[in-house]
């Protein structure tokens, strides 16, 4: 088999999935639907590992296979075939997006079992697994975009799983618009680029770039400019992120599969992948970086005020993809990509830890709310703490080789790339900070009424009435709400291995790139960036001080959290009184809502009534339609009196008619 | 005698059947009047059918002719209905499909 049959089984398994469920789904007994669903994804991971293993036993130079199946469209111009792009950048990527969706899709088959919505829940799921795996692998940029779209229209269905919660559609519609805005940046980047390349192939693309574009150009660098915009509107990035945080009004699995591992990292792929064309257009890599850079500061600040347990998570998400696009846009793209892996593994385990917290605490999200989980729920403790110390840069977890990598090669570019560098410590600093303020506060201190039922008496709390945690509004626990039972990570099987199997991951997964020791995943990608223009080679200073620096960074921010929230847990109030101008802008999210609101939001809400009451009225209403009917009730007017009743009448039309024709060809002839 | 002479009768009479067809009210008398517009194309087919000196014509004529009492069954069908439901035998109060 060679590495493109597997790509296509890889991208076979999960559509049959969805397709099979999608046919059953209200047949299929118990949990029998989850399990399909696993297995499809593993499926699709063993043949995912075939790909890479095939791909390593050919020629480094040869490591770029395409595979064409059909012709979409062959016009004058347009080559688009259905073809995928098999090479170490999309196979790293397969192999991170299958097997962590395995995990997910295992943890969902317990997390979901109580939903009355389950078989439905694995379609979406399967059906989002397929949409990420055809972005990744398409070899063209048709492929990407439908890969795209689709993506965004799995987040849609997702975030709004529970459809009957109003909070849940309005989340849902929001990540939707907002992600096409991005799709729009997608398709017309992709035109500018095609305008002078003429094919829509990437390998083509990428061949002919630099001899059509000149370096700086104004169409190259418009190109990538919205194909960043596309990038920020999917991974989340200033000033398209505000979708992020509300997504979480979805069901935990999804924000550990497609809000933090998956999705919301495909801005991070799409600039390595076009990385050809950024390199033509270094302006727009400079705005990538300084708004990755600024992404990770402002999120991380948002994070230390967030309250519900979920956004905490999304906003470090947030920061940690700006970490991710400030490598990949400044050239240090083996560094970026992992990142996106390791963040994969530490930031999933973080959000089914953070099920399973929710779990305990009967469908309730906020930190406020919560103290002293830690005995109630040891097994969850442990993988929260893995994946705080591994996103926190503490050694010798994953997180923390990889985000030194990437500060070591922004920091050896020189310039004023530096600023970026203080940038990235400064959020690791945050970064320490907010996930322990988050851990602390939820599983230190005297245990709460919740985790003191779990531990006095041994059962689960469940609220006498289900409420809505965002709004407090009342709801029942039929299909379109979460279901009646609660789960929790102690007492389901396929939760604990789903999170052991991850927090082990989290803690060896940077064993692929130690920096001076191993450098598998630099040379895995090295065939991918072969023609890169941008060599970084940081020196052997500027590693051991960033290595050494973020461990101080981060056990600085730890040991700040447990000064502030554990050692004198009166701190963070006074704190917060006396920055109050800081804390506000802080909780509101640095206004961020507010400022789309007035600036885009009303503006074409106004236009669109305004729109409505002249335009529509006067035009549309008035000329188009009033004038169409004028026309034709004139017409019919003026037929009518023909239509007597008479059937003598109609016998004489025909008479004379055929009469006239039959005179018209005698005088013919 | 030539085929002229068989073309002028046919031609009268299925000027006399239309005619009829025209102005009488009575839809027996309408339908009488049908019969001779038919009538009319049958001699004109045995005429052309005598003038080749084949027999396609009068196969015609004999379809025809089967069409003709079908029409008949049906027409005569109608007008008893309508003397049935008691409505008046008159063609021209029969005008509900007007526009």
């Amino acid at each position: 088999m060679s590495a493109t049959t597997a790509a296509w089984i890889v991208l076979a398994a999960p559509l049959a999935g969805t397709i099979i469920m999608s046919l059953l789904f209200n047949r299929l007994p118990g949990r029998s639907a989850g399990w399909i669903a696993t297995a499809a994804i593993a499926v699709s991971f063993v043949f995912a590992l075939v790909a890479l293993v095939k791909l390593q036993q050919l020629a480094p130079a040869h490591r770029e296979l395409t595979s064409s199946l059909w012709s979409i469209v062959r016009t004058t111009g347009v080559d688009a075939n259905a073809s995928l792009l098999v090479d170490p950048l999309s196979v790293l990527m397969i192999c991170v997006v299958a097997g962590v969706s395995t995990l997910i899709h295992l943890y969902s088959v317990s997390y979901m079992s109580g939903d009355r919505g389950y078989s439905r829940f694995f379609v979406y799921l399967n059906f989002f697994v397929f949409s990420m795996l055809l972005l990744v692998l398409a070899g063209n940029f048709l492929l990407l975009i439908v890969g795209w779209a689709f993506v965004g229209a799995a987040s849609y269905m997702l975030i709004s799983f529970w459809y009957r919660r109003t909070t849940a559609t309005r989340a849902g519609i929001k990540a939707f618009v907002i992600n096409v805005v991005g799709d729009v940046g997608l398709v017309l980047g992709t035109f500018f680029i095609f305008r002078h390349t003429h094919t829509l192939d990437f390998v083509a693309t990428f061949h002919v770039a630099p001899k059509v574009f000149a370096s700086g150009s104004g169409d190259v660098t418009a190109g990538c400019l919205l194909l960043l915009v596309g990038a920020f509107a999917k991974s989340a990035q200033i000033p398209l992120h505000t979708w992020l945080p509300d997504a979480m009004e979805g069901p935990t699995p999804v924000s550990a599969l497609i809000h933090a591992a998956t999705m919301v990292t495909a801005g991070v792929y799409l600039i390595a992948r076009m990385h050809p064309l950024f390199q033509l257009a270094p302006a727009a890599g400079d705005v990538g970086a300084v708004i990755g850079a600024a992404t990770l500061l402002i999120a991380g600040t948002i994070g230390l005020a967030a309250t519900d347990l979920k956004r905490v998570i999304a906003y470090s998400t947030m920061s940690q993809i700006g970490y991710m696009i400030m490598a990949v846009s400044a050239g240090a793209y083996a560094a970026g990509l992992f990142h996106l892996m390791t963040h994969a593994f530490f930031k999933a385990l973080l959000f089914m830890a953070a099920g399973s917290v929710i779990g305990a605490m009967g469908g309730n999200q906020s930190l406020d709310r919560m103290s002293g989980m830690r005995r109630a729920l040891p097994f969850t403790f442990v993988c929260f703490i893995i994946g705080g110390l591994a996103l926190s840069g503490i050694p010798p977890f994953s997180g923390f080789f990889s985000k030194d990598d990437i500060l070591a090669q922004i920091g050896s570019r020189g310039g004023w790339y530096w600023g970026l560098y203080v940038a990235g410590y400064l959020g690791a600093l945050l970064t320490a900070l907010y996930t322990f303020r988050m851990i602390f506060r939820a599983f230190l201190g005297e245990p709460c009424a919740e985790a003191r039922e779990l531990i006095d008496h041994g059962h689960l709390f469940h609220p006498e009435q289900p409420t809505n945690p965002a709004n407090g509004e009342v709801e029942d626990t039929d299909v379109g709400f979460p279901g009646p039972e609660h789960v929790i990570a102690e007492r389901a099987r396929p939760m604990q291995v789903a999170m052991g199997l991850l927090a082990l991951l989290a803690v060896f997964g940077g064993i692929v790139g130690i920096p001076k020791t191993t450098t598998w995943l630099d040379s895995f990608l090295a065939p991918t960036f072969a023609s890169s223009t941008v060599h970084l080679h940081p020196s052997n200073t500027l590693i051991y001080f960033g290595l050494a620096l973020g461990t101080a960074v981060g056990l600085l921010g730890i040991l700040i959290a447990w000064v502030v929230w554990v050692a004198k847990p009166g701190t963070a109030p006074v704190i917060a009184t006396r920055l109050r101008p800081l804390t506000t802008l802080f909780e509101n999210k640095w206004y961020f809502d507010e400022l789309i609101d007035a600036l885009v939001v009303r503006p074409s809400a106004w236009f669109g009534s305004f729109a409505q009451g002249t335009f529509e009225r006067l035009f549309v209403n008035g000329a188009l339609i009033g004038g169409t009917t004028a026309v034709v009730r004139a017409g019919s007017a003026a037929v009518r009196s023909a239509e007597s009743g008479f059937v003598r009448y109609y016998v004489g039309f025909i008479v004379v008619g055929l009469t006239a024709v039959g005179l018209y060809f005698l005088v013919q002839s | 005698m030539t085929i002229a002479w068989y073309l002028a009768v046919s031609a009268l009479i299925f000027a006399i059947g239309a005619g009829g067809v025209l102005v009488r009210r009575n839809p027996l008398v309408v339908l009488l009047c049908l019969e001779l517009m038919l009538n009319a194309a049958n001699l004109a087919l045995i005429g052309f059918s005598r003038m080749w000196g084949n027999g396609d014509g009068q196969v015609f004529a004999l379809i025809v002719m089967v069409v003709a009492a079908c029409e008949v069954t049906v027409g005569l069908g109608v007008i008893v209905a309508m003397h049935r439901l008691r409505l008046p035998v008159d063609v021209d109060t029969m005008r509900e499909l007007q526009g």
